[in-house]
């Protein structure tokens, strides 16, 4: 017995022993995983840029990256889960969605720096993706389901952007892309906190805690403009990585000094413990040098100052973590001299605007005024030199343009389209399906001062039903994008900072800039009509059906006279018919015989065949009726 | 007279101001506005479908023809009207010469009745040339054709397969029936006085009036006809496919030209009524009533054609009248083609009814039309019922046109009845 015990112990312990290998073995994998799983990271950033009109744009960064999923499976450290599911459900390759209230504005705030090139959007929402799924259908399915996915990710009316009638598929006016590329805008879409806080929710710390507890509902949504975005980029060897931005431009009270506290009412008291790396920028634009003391004042000791390669820009560096409770982190900015602060212009400023007068046609124009200093720089004397200039415009159906009526004046002459226009792709916009995309690569000689482009349209009339509840306030057309690829915006920082914002300064960027949001009224009908009108129309064709039925039919008195004598002669089918019945039901087959003799079997016949026929016609009504 | 109606469109055309007929909503409907042919004419050059977006709905074989004369720069604005002042006047000679017949025909068959002595009848030997110069003189007309639009043309085929048939060439009429119908569909129906016009003849007194019926129905140059129409039909789907060649198919055409017609896709107010009414009906009904519609103008060729089978001439302008009243997106240019051909029955109509309530009702409708629509459109003060509202009215009187018409046609044939069987 004792021995058979012990040999059961024996094999037991084996069995254990085998058991606990896997055991190790799935707890070596997890130390592997949590691992890879540090390689999620995070970091925020904020930078700090003093305007040339002495307001103050602070420009929140934040980045998450996720490692290729496969080697972690569906489980996230920092990485916001929600986004993952979205990338890999519908194969996002890169999405970009923008909150924006307000227009960024080119004239003052700089054009073709790298912060305005990638942060300027147009006001409302602006969604654009591309898939990486294969047909064409699979990618407007997809597309639909994002748009819904998103639109209760942020609380916003993104779902809009789903009907065929507000998206569209540019080619390469937007960006160069395959046709996997689905952009939409929503220019009319109010911005608020309802879509801020989920977008909070997305950071690790939310505004709890770090640069993100600045965000103070209040003073952001004060400013002149600010545009909340996420862009997400997707590829099968660095994973998901998402930028999320949020632009605001805040006028200062005082013109003179300003400090974070007072454009925040928040001070930053530490950093987010989850974050990789915490840090507040400055930039000054503009090489300043050592002259820098004489024009400003920074309160606060800068842990790192770098300037650009091009010496367009200076940083100043201040790392959150030196900062505490005790001794926050609180930026003070003084203007010594009231000094303008330089700032870069794009090549050409881009305007748009309505022309024409009454609720029938308009022309759509869109300027560009050259600003001047800008190509004169760049190219001087040269006689044989153009510059490019690419249009991306989206028109919803309703305003019907007639493309054959572009026109293009060159410094106030008009030109043949022929000679300006180097590459055009025309989507005309299709009734209650899709809406009209323009892209137009225009060459435009350098010494050019300025240039409009006019395409006339007529106005749509809608029914009823798809006018939005304030019909008279119009309809607006989303901005035009005007993009410059001659014109390349990056700033190269020294590798002494390895920021992710300052990194991403480096792309090539092309210059662009949206155009204004075009509001357009629409003739509306009576909306309290419909039963007039219908009953009014129909009372007009009662009428011309009836006495046309009447004038067809009606017979004068002599007419008449004749067909009484003929009815008498000969009795019509039905009456006959009667007779005949009340004639059996009395039983005087003599009359009947002397009526119709020959005629009586033969019409028997046919009032048995008519009534086979009519039951048979009603069975199959029924049959047919109960089936469907 | 017809010089000086040419002479004065001229001169219209060299008139300083622009009158920018061309976007009247009477005028130019979105079936027949030059400008939308511009449009179609440049997606096709841009190797494009013409009909690609919603702006082209014409016949694609207009586009060679037209586009190169409205597109192109050489080409100013008295030269692109001269093309449509030539159509109008050859229909006006055609208009002449349906009523040269027409006469010719009456006093035969007035003398087989013995009626020709009668002054009570009061044959008009000039009827064609009256409709012929109504014709070139309706203001209606006249701005039709300075308007750019392509009606001039549609109402050239109308009136061509009428004197095709009224001359019995079964060619040409096939040819204007097929182009007509092409063009704008409606003239389909048209097929019903063609055949009674060819197998008949033209318009006479109900054959029952004479003693010995001479008439009798000849298949021959009906089934010309037929055979001529299916040619002329096959050739112009062979042109269009081969225009449309690689743009887009025969399918797109039908779907863009008559499913556009049938389906009254475009509310552009217009002188109708259908464009208010399906702006404002609910959504669920839309097709119900798209049918109702439809057939109405259907459910008249029968009746109309039993009734007035003698008279194959006056049951084309019946149905041409219908169709300007009931079609899908009227313009003053049907209701000039019918009132043209109204001229034609002058003496027959001449105790017509209501035809000074009817004169002043089309003068106070063209006049008051385009001021709703300024007030409702341009200055944004009036608003939408007030130009439907003159749209009911015109609808109205186009009713009561019609069916007075009828009515004093029957009324006298009844007279003549009267006056043969003493």
């Amino acid at each position: 017995m004792a021995s058979q015990m012990l040999l059961s112990l024996l094999v037991f312990y084996f069995y254990s022993f085998h058991l606990a290998r896997p055991i190790h073995c799935s707890l070596g994998s997890n130390g592997i995983d949590t691992a890879s799983v540090s390689k999620e990271e995070f970091s925020e950033e904020l930078l700090l840029k003093p305007l040339p009109d002495r307001k103050v744009l602070a420009h929140f960064h934040f980045t998450s990256t996720s490692p290729p999923s496969a080697s972690n499976g569906r489980h996230h450290h920092l990485f916001p889960k929600s986004i993952a599911q979205l990338v890999k459900k519908y194969k996002i390759k890169e999405l970009e969605l923008s909150f924006t209230q307000g227009r960024w504005n080119y004239d003052r705030w700089g054009a073709s720096d790298p912060l305005s090139t990638r942060n300027a959007k147009p006001p409302g929402v602006e969604l654009w993706a591309r898939f990486d799924v294969l047909t064409k259908e699979e990618i407007d399915t997809t597309w639909g389901n994002l748009t819904n996915s998103l639109s209760g990710l942020f609380c916003a009316s993104i779902n809009f952007l789903e009907s065929s009638t507000s998206h569209s598929t540019p080619l390469w006016g937007f960006l160069p892309n395959n046709g996997d590329l689905r952009y939409g805008a929503l220019p009319r879409e109010a911005v608020c906190t309802e879509n801020l806080t989920p977008w909070l929710k997305l950071l690790p710390c939310r505004d709890k805690a770090g640069i993100a507890t600045l965000l103070d509902r209040p003073s952001i949504y004060r400013g002149h403009y600010h545009s909340q975005r996420l862009k997400l980029r997707s590829d099968r060897l660095n994973g998901i990585v998402i930028e999320q931005t949020l632009s605001a431009v805040l006028q200062p009270s005082d013109r003179t000094s300003w400090s974070m506290y007072q454009l925040f009412k928040k001070i930053i008291t530490e950093k987010c413990a989850l974050a990789k790396s915490s840090r507040v920028f400055v930039e000054i634009e503009g090489n300043l040098g050592s002259k820098n003391e004489n024009i400003l004042e920074l309160v606060g000791e800068a842990d790192m100052v770098v300037n650009d390669q091009n010496g367009h820009s200076t940083i100043y560096q201040y790392n959150v973590e030196r900062y505490s409770e005790h001794e926050p982190l609180d930026i003070m900015v003084n203007w010594r001299d009231p000094l303008q602060l330089s700032f870069l212009q794009a090549p050409f400023h881009a305007s748009r605007f309505l022309m024409g007068s009454g609720n029938e046609r308009g022309s759509i124009a869109i300027s560009l005024q050259s600003a001047r200093n800008f190509t004169k720089g760049l190219y001087d004397g040269s006689n044989n030199c153009f510059t490019k200039v690419v249009v991306f415009q989206v028109v919803p159906w309703y305003v019907k343009v007639y493309y054959h009526t572009l026109r293009i004046y060159v410094d106030g002459e008009i030109r043949d389209t022929k000679d300006v226009v180097e590459k055009i792709n025309i989507t005309p916009s299709e009734d209650k399906v899709s809406p009209g995309t323009l892209e137009m690569m225009l060459r435009f000689p350098c010494g050019m001062i300025s240039a409009a482009l006019t395409l006339d349209f007529d106005k749509g009339f809608l029914h009823i039903d798809e006018y939005p509840p304030d019909a008279n306030q119009g309809f607006d057309i989303p901005s035009a994008l005007v993009s410059f690829p001659d014109f390349i915006s990056s700033r190269i920082y020294p590798d002494s900072i390895s920021s992710p914002l300052l990194h991403s300064y480096k792309g090539r960027n092309v210059v662009k800039s949206y155009t204004e949001v075009l509001l357009v009224p629409l003739t509306t009908p009576d909306f309290s009509m419909p039963y007039n009108v219908i009953t009014f129309t129909c009372t007009v064709l009662a009428l011309y059906f009836g006495s046309m039925i009447n004038v067809l039919r009606r017979r004068i008195s002599e007419e008449e006279r004749l067909a009484k004598s003929n009815d008498k002669r000969r009795p019509g089918f039905i009456p006959l018919l009667i007779s005949r019945i009340t004639n059996k039901i009395r039983g005087r087959k003599e009359d009947l015989a002397d009526q119709s003799q020959s005629s009586q079997p033969l019409l028997g016949h046919k009032v048995i065949f008519k009534v086979v026929l009519i039951a048979v016609v009603a069975t199959l009504w029924h049959y047919f009726l109960n089936t469907s | 007279m017809a010089a000086a109606a040419v002479v004065f469109r001229l001169a219209l055309v060299f008139f300083p101001g622009d009158l920018n007929l061309g976007s009247r909503p009477e005028v130019a409907t979105p079936l027949s506005s030059l400008r939308r042919l511009a449009e179609g004419y440049w997606l096709k050059q841009t190797s494009l479908s013409p009909y690609a977006g919603s702006m082209y709905h014409g016949s694609p074989l207009l586009l060679p023809v037209l586009g190169p004369l409205i597109v192109n720069r050489y080409f100013i604005l008295p030269q692109r009207i001269l093309l449509f002042v030539i159509v109008d006047f050859i229909s006006a000679i055609l208009i002449r010469a349906i009523g040269q017949k027409l006469f010719v025909s009456n006093r035969q068959s007035m003398n087989s009745l013995k009626l020709s002595g009668k002054k009570k009848l009061g044959m008009n030997e000039n009827a064609g040339d009256v409709a012929s110069l109504i014709y070139l003189w309706n203001p209606l007309t006249i701005v039709t054709c300075l308007g750019s639009c392509t009606t001039p043309i549609d109402n050239f085929m109308v009136i061509l397969t009428i004197y095709g048939a009224c001359s019995r060439i079964a060619p040409l009429a096939a040819f204007g029936y097929v182009m007509a119908t092409h063009l704008s569909l409606y003239p389909a129906i048209l097929i019903v006085p063609v055949i009674l016009l060819l197998g008949h003849g033209l318009d006479a007194p109900p054959s029952k009036f004479f003693t010995r019926n001479t008439r009798s129905f000849s298949w021959k140059p009906v089934i010309y006809f037929i055979i001529w129409a299916i040619i002329w039909t096959c050739y112009a789907l062979l042109l269009c496919s081969i225009s449309l060649k690689g743009v887009g198919g025969l399918n797109e055409m039908f779907k863009k030209t008559y499913g556009f017609i049938l389906t009254v896709e475009d509310l552009t107010p217009n002188i109708g009524v259908l464009w208010y009414f399906f702006a404002e009906v609910f959504e669920f009904f839309r097709d119900f009533f798209l049918i109702v519609f439809h057939v109405n103008i259907l459910f008249m060729v029968l009746p109309l054609a039993i009734r007035l089978k003698h008279r194959p001439c006056f049951l084309a302008f019946v149905y041409v009248a219908i169709v300007a009243m009931l079609k899908s997106y009227p313009s003053v240019g049907d209701s000039a083609l019918y009132l043209g051909l109204l001229g034609l029955f002058a003496s027959e109509l001449a105790d017509m009814q209501f035809s000074f309530f009817l004169f002043f009702g089309y003068i106070g409708v063209t006049l008051l039309s385009p001021v709703m629509h300024n007030l409702w459109i341009w200055r944004g003060t009036g608003n939408a019922n007030f130009y439907f509202a003159t749209g009911l009215a015109y609808a109205c009187l186009q009713t009561v046109l019609v069916v007075e018409s009828v009515s004093s046609m029957l009324k006298h044939d009844r007279m003549l009845k009267k006056l043969a069987s003493p």
